[in-house]
């Protein structure tokens, strides 16, 4: 077996456990290529059977409008039911505050309607594509990622996992965060999208757009990023290495155009893909802190 | 560069276990640096924290230390997953601490891995925790063992230091169950046989480090001839599909094959294989599937399907290996839990902890609990039959997992040695073919006589033995056999010889000398010396039995101390100057073909309770050397002065 077959059999295993172990599971979609390949392994792991489970879509409100018509195309084509929830509804409700500043995130905002979603559907397992090479708080995280009532990750309470057996048992007001591609790398995914010939959004081919420079990292001109002073719109060659809220999801200067070219690229690059990523670089625990408060 | 998309690696899982002073989280820095999987990043940031702890050189331990506590206190807490990859391969490393108190979490890692790698300090040599992680890794099954000899550059990359490890590690080894050991000389810190050789140990003509993990033949920790696959989840779209889904624990599967269900026992064939989207002839070991039935049977998630001709142990009561994984309760002698194994979960019962063992020492101490981090033998009761396979045959149907019925924490680790209904198993292997009809008749029990063991042993004043002298045709056996079965009954005990040639007469005169033959012989001997032992006997065999496996499986019948290994020991020329029955001068004119030690191989054993060597000692010699040893073994040491 070589490693694609490998990682996928893992995969669409673990996705077969939470339908049986769980009573009310949900997917997380994001319209990144973590979460496509997921909901690509989730096709596959009911085929020719519907998935079992609908599929979320935490809209910060923020997204890029590629990505959305990516999203509903993407659930048609695999025949899975979505539902969205949206950080500005929490906003408006009160049940958050947006940040303030120049360059206000709704990244950590997105934590609380998770949350909220997760109690008005009384769903008890929500799958999401994080994997553990990401990051170093990610290392150690589990297959089945057991969160008390307030959605929390309690690093030194987490359960064995040995062999391939998961357990999903869970007391009142507990739910699970399952990570079904775990094991895989950023390069893994790539290689398994060019594989599969699985269609991606087109923010992550190399397209020209209007961008600002901030810290080291390339922001996309649109209505949620702001000028600071000093700084000025220019045009470049740029794709995405991970797509999420457009205000704080760097691009990079590119010029690879295809799944190969990304391939070829991303094996030759020096800079990690979370590296991009200007919410990473707040502290060095940066990722740990929000995955302690229920962060995905 | 383009090939990068097409490259079909293969994977190899290791775990690493180990102390910050081994230097363990900088060999596997040291491998990601040098093979340049660190990203600029990565390195910047590590740069910037090496500078604040006050450190001139880059801490490469800093890359996989990764919660904010560890980073504190400088220890690793728990499993880690690292990832890298070469154009050869990918590899998975569960990189988990070694100190005692992680006992579990080298389980844990050492539960998925196909290789582990030990790491040795050169200056201290082997510590009671190098020991420790040779034994999990043995418990555990891990195929492949690997132990680095680090620090050569602080013994002056001295040969002789590394020999010396080498050869007292392979010692301590062999009373393992590890089938393969390497070794290989290196420094972590300096590089030396990491990903280069360097040119400091050129008396090491071996692979480094990393080339080693890039080349080693992973004869995987999977069964590839025991099709297991247990029911996951059933798919059915519409009336006319009814798929099976779930991932092949071991063996393989062709569309067509008579399959059997467990527990129903109905038989019926594989109508149709799916992989994904696509539908196949065949499926195989890890692979997650979905099988259509000729039938319709009704099935459901914790059945298992399994060939015919090859079923697994179905049983509810086994005895099991379990690590204890729980801080806030120990495992207790009765104490209920729920087990979850394959994809079944059901109610267990602890009968008993029969023993626990020292994870540095394999010493065997008598409990009645198991507390963190302690690993014991215990018998267990399930709510529902298990269909499972001895551990060490395979891991995937062998390994379970207890979970605490009012926390749900995972709080032990299990692999199940064996059923405790040996005779079952007996049956079975009897029957071949017809092995269904064997399973069904589970109602087969072992008729509990009134009479116990003990009380026959007290009767008789002397305990019951099993005396099983092994050797070379010519070497003295059936000789000593006879003398010592004389004097023990002189002396009042209860005693009864088997001899090789009587038992091919009668009991296995259906038998002939190959190999399947030889091991059913064995097999039926093993078990009449079985029924004398019971019946309050000290029992003499003398038969060649040269192969080990059937010696072991002989002495698997038989409780700890009550079989007694006699190596006769005599040198093959001596034997064939004897030639009591000429049976060599035929083996070698080729009269008889397989004769053991013409042109049949036999299997020294390697730890006889005692060694007769009868080229050096006259019969009256070794005599009394096994009736001083049976004497004290039967509790009649005072008996005879």
């Amino acid at each position: 077996m070589n490693t694609f077959e490998w990682l996928e059999s893992q995969a669409i295993y673990v996705i077969r456990e939470v339908a049986a172990q769980f009573e009310r599971p949900v997917m997380l979609f994001s319209g990144g290529k973590d979460s496509i390949v997921m909901a690509w392994l989730a096709r596959k792991a009911f085929y020719p059977g519907k998935i079992p489970f609908p599929m979320m879509h935490i809209d910060t409100g923020h997204n890029f409008q590629e990505t959305l018509d990516y999203r509903d195309r993407w659930m048609k084509e695999i025949g899975a039911s979505l539902i969205v929830r949206h950080v500005q509804d929490s906003i408006d409700q009160g049940r958050v505050k947006e940040e303030e500043g120049p360059n206000p995130s709704r990244n950590a905002l997105q934590t609380v309607t998770l949350l909220d979603a997760i109690k008005e559907f009384q769903f008890d397992a929500a799958m999401g594509g994080a994997r553990r090479d990401e990051e170093k708080a990610r290392a150690k995280e589990r297959f089945f990622s057991v969160r008390d009532r307030f959605g929390q990750w309690d690093p030194k309470n987490q359960r064995p996992e040995l062999w391939h057996l998961f357990n999903g048992m869970k007391r009142p007001g507990e739910h699970f965060r399952v990570f079904p591609i775990s094991n895989w790398t950023e390069l893994d995914v790539w290689q398994y999208i060019h594989r599969e010939e699985i269609p991606l959004p087109s923010l992550y081919f190399s397209h020209e757009r209007e961008i600002v420079r901030r810290d080291d990292v390339i922001l996309a001109r649109s209505s949620h990023v702001a000028l600071q002073e000093g700084e000025q719109w220019e045009r470049a060659r740029v794709r995405f290495r991970t797509i999420g809220d457009a205000t704080c999801t760097g691009a990079t200067e590119s010029a690879a155009s295809s799944v190969e070219d990304i391939v070829n690229e991303i094996a030759a690059t020096r800079v990690t893909e979370r590296g991009s990523r200007a919410d990473d670089r707040r502290s060095e625990a940066a990722m740990e802190d929000r995955k302690k408060q229920g962060y995905f | 560069m383009t090939q990068l998309v097409d490259k079909e690696r293969d994977l190899l899982r290791f775990t690493t276990a180990g102390s910050v002073d081994d230097g363990k989280s900088t060999l596997i820095g040291r491998m990601l640096y040098d093979s340049k999987q660190i990203f600029q990043d990565q390195m910047d940031a590590l740069e910037r924290a090496s500078k604040l702890r006050g450190e001139e050189e880059v801490d490469l331990a800093l890359l996989t230390d990764g919660l904010r506590a560890e980073r504190e206190q400088r220890i690793t807490i728990d499993v880690a997953y690292r990832y890298f990859s070469t154009p050869k391969r990918k590899f998975i490393i569960a990189d988990t601490p070694g100190h005692e108190q992680y006992t579990r979490n080298m389980v844990t890692g050492a539960s998925t891995a196909d290789l582990a790698v030990i790491l040795l300090d050169a200056r201290k040599g082997i510590l009671p925790q190098s020991r420790r992680h040779a034994i999990i890794a043995s418990l555990l099954a891990i195929p492949h063992v690997v132990v680095a000899v680090n620090k050569m550059d602080l013994v002056d990359y001295q040969e002789a230091r590394y020999r010396e490890l080498v050869e007292e590690f392979t010692a301590f080894a062999e009373k393992l169950n590890i089938h393969d050991l390497s070794f290989i000389p290196i420094s972590a810190l300096c590089g030396d046989n990491v990903v280069e050789s360097g040119d400091r140990m050129p008396w090491y003509d071996g692979w480094p480090m990393l080339h080693f993990l890039e080349e080693i033949t992973v004869t995987r920790a999977r069964n590839l001839v025991d099709f297991r696959f247990p029911v996951q989840y059933v798919i059915r779209p519409h009336q006319d599909f009814r798929g099976f889904a779930g991932r092949l624990s071991s063996g393989t599967i062709r569309v067509g094959e008579q399959v059997t269900v467990l527990p129903s026992l109905f038989h019926t064939k594989v109508r149709s294989i799916h992989v994904g989207d696509q539908e196949v002839n065949e499926a195989f070991a890890q692979q997650s599937a979905v099988l259509t039935l000729a039938d319709e049977i009704d099935i459901s998630r914790g059945d298992m399907i399994v060939r015919s001709h090859n079923l697994p142990e179905i049983d509810q009561e086994f005895d099991a290996y379990v690590c204890w994984m729980d801080e806030a309760n120990a495992l207790n002698t009765g104490g209920d839990y729920l087990l979850q194994h394959t994809t079944r979960t059901c109610q267990v019962h602890v009968n008993e902890i029969l023993y626990r063992m020292d994870v540095n020492t394999l010493h065997r101490e008598s409990t009645t609990r198991l507390g963190l981090n302690e690993i014991g033998r215990v018998r267990c009761t399930a709510s529902q039959a298990l269909f499972f396979d001895p551990y060490d045959r395979n891991r995937e149907t062998g390994g379970f997992i207890l979970i605490d019925p009012s926390t749900f924490r995972t709080v032990g680790a299990g692999m199940i040695r064996y059923t405790t209904k040996e005779t079952l198993r007996e049956l079975r292997r009897e029957q071949g073919e017809t092995q269904i009809e064997t399973i069904t008749a589970t109602n087969i029990t072992w008729d509990q006589s009134l009479i116990s063991l003990r009380e026959r042993e007290a009767q008789n004043r002397h305990k019951a033995l099993c005396l099983w002298l092994t050797g070379l045709s010519g070497s003295g056996k059936s000789t000593i056999a006879r003398c010592v079965e004389r004097a023990l009954f002189e002396d009042g005990l209860q005693v009864f010889r088997l001899d090789g040639d009587n038992v091919r007469h009668g009991l296995c005169s259906d038998l002939g000398f190959s190999r399947e033959d030889r091991m059913t012989n064995i097999r039926r001997i093993g078990h009449a010396a079985k029924l004398l032992y019971d019946a309050g006997q000290v029992v003499i065999c003398s038969f060649i039995a040269p192969y080990k496996e059937d010696r072991d499986f002989v002495r698997a019948l038989f409780p700890d101390n009550a079989f007694v290994e006699i190596y006769v020991q005599c040198d093959i020329e001596v034997c064939k100057a004897r030639d009591p029955k000429g049976l060599y001068a035929k083996a070698e004119r080729g009269e008889i073909k397989g004769f053991t030690g013409v042109d049949d191989p036999y299997e020294e054993p390697a730890h006889p309770e005692l060694v007769l060597d009868t080229a050096g000692l006259d019969v009256q010699e070794t005599v009394d050397r096994v009736l001083r040893f049976v004497k004290r073994q039967c509790g009649l040491d005072n008996a005879s002065t």
